[in-house]
C-alpha cells in the first residue's frame, strides 16, 4: 500500500475523495482551510468529476452539500468552528430531518486558541444537535475515520460530525491512501414533503426517529472506546482520553515511565457514549481521569462523582492540553511526585504585522490620520492587524464591523449631540460572507458612517482561496464574478467611491468627503471601496511598483514612521540613529512617501521603479 | 531512532516548508514522524514555531526541556522558543555572530547561492553536515529535490549545500 506525508487536513480531504464524495463545500478558516483545498487537489489526481466549491459563507455551503446529499450521493462540508456557529441553523434541523446520501460534517476547532475567536468545542454542538461525533487523535486516525462517519452517516441517515483539532489538522504524518471509489449514484431526490418540509406537527415524531437513532448508534460497536490494559500496578483506576489529549497523554506516560501501568481508553466517538462503556466505567472503577479538548462532553456523560477532569478542577478549564499540561494533570491523579516546572515566564516573541507593500496599510494609515478621533469597528481577517496602526478597535466575528458601526452610531446619535466619525473596515472575502445583510440593514435603519471595503481581491489570511468577486471556483475552473460595488448600489448606498488603496492622497479626499456627506441633511451609510491586490497572492509579481525609496540624512531617528505605519521594510539602524530600507523587503508602494513627518523618506531617482 | 526538532523563525522565513522536508525525509528513511506547525495569522512576520517527532511517538507537540535538536532560523525567537531544548541539546541559530551558540549566517549562505529565501535550507545544511539530525546531508538533498518545484530547485540545493560546506 503506498503511503504519503499528508497534513491532517490533506488526510481528511484524501478520505473525503476516496469515499466517493459528490458534492464538498466550505468557507475557508484556519485551522480547516486546507481541507477543501486537497479534495479538489485528490479529486483532479483521481479524474472525479466532484463539484467542489468555496461557498460564500458557511451557511450556504452546508445547505448546498445537504441538499446534495438528499439526492443519494455523499457530501460533505468542512468549516472552522466558528463556522458552524454560522450554519448552526441548516445544522440544528438536518439531525431531525436526516439525510440520503453520506453527510459528514468537518468541524475543526481550535484549542489555545491558536487563530479563533474562541476555543468552544464542536462536539457539544454535536450533542445539542444530536448527532454523533468522531474525534481523531492523528492524520492517520482522521483519514480512517471520514470512511466510517460516511458508512454511519448511510446507515442511520443521519449527518455526522467529524471534530479534528489543530493538532490534527496541521500535523503530518504518512498516512496509507487506498483507491478512490469512483461515484456512480445518480442525483435521484424522492420527495417527501412530510420530511424534506415539515411542518411543526410533523417534527415531534423526526425527533422521536432522531432519539432512536442515537439509541442504536450507543450499541454500535464501531463507536467503542478502544481499551488498552494495564498491569495492574494502578488498580481500580483508569484515564479516559480522546482526539490529540489521547496521544500526548501516550506520550507523557511513555516519558514518565508509566506506559502499560494503568487501565486506557481512548474515546473515538464522544458523544453519544455507549452505555455499557458508561455503566463499566461505573462500576469498574474507583477512580476516573478524562482528559479531553476543549470542554467535559465525555465527561458529563459519565455523570460520576469519581471523576477527575475539568469538574474538578484538576484539568484546566481553558486553554490547550500540551504535553506540560497532561503531565501536571498525570502527577497529581496518580500520586506522584511533582518535577521541577519551567515557570519563568518566556518572552512573547515577534507579533504578527501587515507585510510590506499591504494596500490594507496604506488604507488604515489614511482612516487613523483622517479621523483621530474616529471609532473603528474592525472585522476577521489579516487587517484585523490595523489593531497595531490604532485603526481597528473592536474585531468580533465574521461582517460584525458594520453591525457594531451601526450599533455605534444609534447609541451616539440618541445621546442628541455631535456623534464621532465612525469608520468600519470589512475586507472583501468576509464583506461577501456577512457584510451584506448588515449593510442593508444599517441603510434601512438610517445609520450614519463610514465603511471602507478592503479589497484585495482575495482570502488573504487563510492561505488565498478565491471570492465571489475573482470569478474562480475551488477548482480553478471558471466562475461568474459578483461585483461588490454592484452589491453596494443594490443595498441602497447613494455615496459610493473607489480607489487604489496606494493612492493615500485620492483615499484622504474620499474619507473626507464621505464624512461630510454623512452629516449632511439627506446623509447616510457611505462607501468606500480601496483596492490593493494582496502581495502575497500568487499575482504578487505583477504588483504596481510605484517609487523606490530611500531615507535621506534628514530623519530625526523621531521613529513616527515604525510607529505608526510599521512597515516591516522600514528598519532602524541602531548604530546610526535612523531609520533605512529594507532592500529586499520594500515592495516600493511608495505610500510611506506620506508618512514622515520632515519629508526624510523621499523616491529614490537613482533606481528605476 | 528517537529525535524531537524544533524549528523556530518568524512567519514568511520557510519553517513550513523545512518541517515539510524534515518529515518527508524522515518517511524516505523508514522512520515514523509526526510534526505540527503554526498557520494564521501568526503566519504575517509573527513568531513562529515547528514540532518534528522522529520515532514511535502519537502526538506531536513537544513538552519543554524536551527537544534534542533546535533550529533557530532567527536569533531573537531564542529566548522565545529555545526553552524546548533539553539540557545538552544542540540548538543551531541563522546569525551572523552569536557568542556562546553555534550560528550561522545561513541568510548570507542563501544570498550568495542566488536564493535569498532560502535561508531555511541553508540552516538545515548546516545541521545535516554537522551530523547532529536523524540522518545527513545525502537523504536531505534528495528530498530537497523530490519535494521542490523546478523553478527554484537548483538554486535552493545550492543553498542547502553551501549549508553543508559551511558545517565542515
Amino acid at each position: 500500500m503506498t503511503r504519503r506525508v499528508l497534513m491532517g487536513n490533506e488526510a481528511i480531504g484524501r478520505g473525503i475523495v476516496e469515499c466517493g464524495c459528490s458534492v464538498a463545500t466550505s468557507y475557508p478558516g484556519t485551522p480547516a482551510s486546507e481541507i477543501l483545498e486537497s479534495v479538489a487537489t485528490f479529486a483532479r489526481e483521481a479524474g472525479h468529476r466532484m463539484h467542489v466549491e468555496w461557498s460564500v459563507n458557511e451557511k450556504v455551503a452546508y445547505e448546498v452539500a445537504l441538499a446534495a446529499s438528499y439526492t443519494g450521493k455523499r457530501a460533505a462540508v468542512s468549516m472552522k468552528q466558528v463556522g458552524l456557529n454560522v450554519a448552526s441553523d441548516p445544522f440544528m434541523r438536518s439531525a431531525y430531518l436526516g439525510v440520503k446520501g453520506g453527510f459528514l460534517l468537518v468541524s475543526a476547532d481550535d484549542p489555545g486558541p491558536h487563530s479563533s475567536q474562541t476555543e468552544q468545542d464542536s462536539r457539544f454542538y454535536a450533542m445539542f444537535a444530536k448527532v454523533p461525533v468522531l474525534d481523531p487523535s492523528s492524520p492517520r486516525e482522521a483519514k480512517e475515520m471520514v470512511g466510517l462517519a460516511f458508512a454511519l452517516s448511510e446507515a442511520y441517515e443521519i449527518p455526522v460530525m467529524l471534530r479534528p483539532t489543530t493538532r490534527v489538522c496541521h500535523a503530518r504524518q504518512a498516512v496509507p491512501l487506498l483507491t478512490p471509489e469512483r461515484e456512480v449514484r445518480p442525483a435521484r431526490f424522492d420527495k417527501d414533503p412530510k420530511r424534506w418540509c415539515a411542518t411543526p406537527r410533523f417534527v415531534t415524531d423526526l425527533h422521536r426517529g432522531l432519539t432512536d437513532k442515537l439509541g442504536r448508534l450507543r450499541a454500535d460497536p464501531r463507536l467503542a472506546p478502544a481499551f488498552f490494559p494495564g498491569d495492574g500496578t494502578v488498580p481500580r483506576s483508569c484515564i479516559i482520553a480522546s482526539g490529540v489529549a489521547f496521544a500526548h497523554t501516550w506520550d507523557v506516560l511513555d516519558e514518565m515511565g508509566l506506559s502499560g501501568k494503568v487501565d486506557r481508553y481512548q474515546v473515538k466517538a464522544p458523544y453519544p457514549l455507549p452505555t455499557d462503556f458508561i455503566e463499566r466505567i461505573g462500576s469498574a472503577y474507583e477512580r476516573v481521569l478524562v482528559v479531553e479538548e476543549t470542554y467535559p462532553v465525555i465527561e458529563m456523560q459519565l455523570a460520576n462523582r469519581m471523576v477527575s477532569g475539568r469538574g474538578s478542577r484538576l484539568v484546566p478549564n481553558e486553554g490547550e492540553l500540551t504535553p506540560e499540561v497532561i503531565r501536571g494533570v498525570l502527577v497529581e491523579f496518580l500520586g506522584l511526585e511533582p518535577a521541577p516546572v519551567h515557570t519563568a515566564s518566556m518572552p512573547a516573541g515577534a507579533r504578527p504585522t501587515l507585510c510590506a507593500g499591504c494596500g490594507h496599510r496604506a488604507a488604515y494609515y489614511a482612516i487613523s490620520q483622517t479621523f483621530p478621533r474616529g471609532i473603528f469597528p474592525g472585522d476577521i481577517g489579516c487587517y484585523t492587524l490595523g489593531v497595531n496602526l490604532g485603526a481597528v478597535d473592536t474585531c468580533h466575528c465574521m461582517g460584525a464591523s458594520i453591525g457594531q458601526a451601526a450599533g455605534f452610531y444609534h447609541a451616539y446619535a440618541q445621546d442628541g449631540q455631535a456623534f464621532p466619525s465612525i469608520v468600519a473596515t470589512i475586507g472583501d472575502s468576509t464583506f461577501f460572507h456577512s457584510g451584506i445583510p448588515a449593510l442593508v440593514n444599517a441603510v434601512n435603519q438610517r445609520a450614519r458612517f463610514l465603511v471602507v471595503i478592503l479589497d484585495n481581491g482575495t482570502t488573504a489570511m487563510t492561505g488565498h482561496q478565491p471570492t465571489p468577486g475573482l470569478g474562480r471556483t475551488a477548482s480553478g475552473e471558471q466562475g461568474r464574478p459578483v461585483f461588490i460595488r454592484d452589491l453596494v448600489r443594490a443595498s441602497g448606498v447613494a455615496f459610493l467611491q473607489e480607489v487604489d488603496a496606494y493612492d493615500v492622497e485620492t483615499l484622504t479626499a474620499h474619507l473626507t468627503d464621505a464624512d461630510r456627506y454623512m452629516r449632511s441633511e439627506e446623509g447616510a451609510v457611505a462607501v468606500i471601496i480601496a483596492s490593493s491586490p494582496c502581495v502575497l497572492a500568487a499575482e504578487a509579481g505583477t504588483t504596481r511598483a510605484v517609487h523606490a525609496v530611500r531615507v535621506t540624512e534628514d530623519c530625526t531617528g523621531c521613529r513616527e514612521c515604525l510607529d505608526l505605519f510599521e512597515c516591516p521594510a522600514l528598519v532602524w539602524d541602531e548604530a546610526a540613529g535612523k531609520v533605512g530600507i529594507g532592500q529586499g523587503t520594500c515592495a516600493r508602494c511608495g505610500v510611506c512617501l506620506h508618512v514622515c513627518p520632515v519629508g526624510a523618506i523621499v523616491a529614490d531617482e537613482g533606481e528605476p521603479a | 531512532m528517537r529525535q524531537r526538532i524544533v524549528v523556530s523563525g518568524r512567519g514568511g522565513q520557510g519553517v513550513l516548508t523545512l518541517t515539510r522536508v524534515l518529515a518527508e525525509a524522515a518517511t524516505a528513511a523508514g522512520h515514523e514522524v509526526i510534526t505540527t506547525e503554526t498557520h494564521g495569522m501568526a503566519q504575517r512576520g509573527g513568531a513562529v514555531i515547528s514540532t518534528i517527532k522522529v520515532g514511535p511517538f502519537h502526538g506531536p507537540l513537544i513538552a519543554s526541556g524536551e527537544a534534542e535538536v533546535g533550529l533557530f532560523l532567527h536569533a531573537d525567537n531564542l529566548p522565545v522558543h529555545g526553552h524546548y531544548l533539553r539540557s545538552g541539546g544542540t540548538a543551531l541559530v541563522n546569525a551572523t555572530d552569536l557568542p556562546g551558540h553555534d550560528a550561522v549566517d545561513a541568510d548570507r549562505l542563501a544570498a550568495e547561492a542566488g536564493e535569498p529565501r532560502a535561508a531555511n535550507l541553508a540552516l538545515l545544511g548546516y545541521a545535516a553536515g554537522k551530523g547532529v539530525l536523524f540522518a545527513g546531508p545525502d537523504l536531505f538533498e534528495a528530498t530537497i529535490r523530490r519535494v521542490t518545484p523546478a523553478k527554484h530547485l537548483e538554486r535552493n540545493v545550492m543553498a542547502f549545500r553551501a549549508g553543508v560546506e559551511a558545517s565542515k
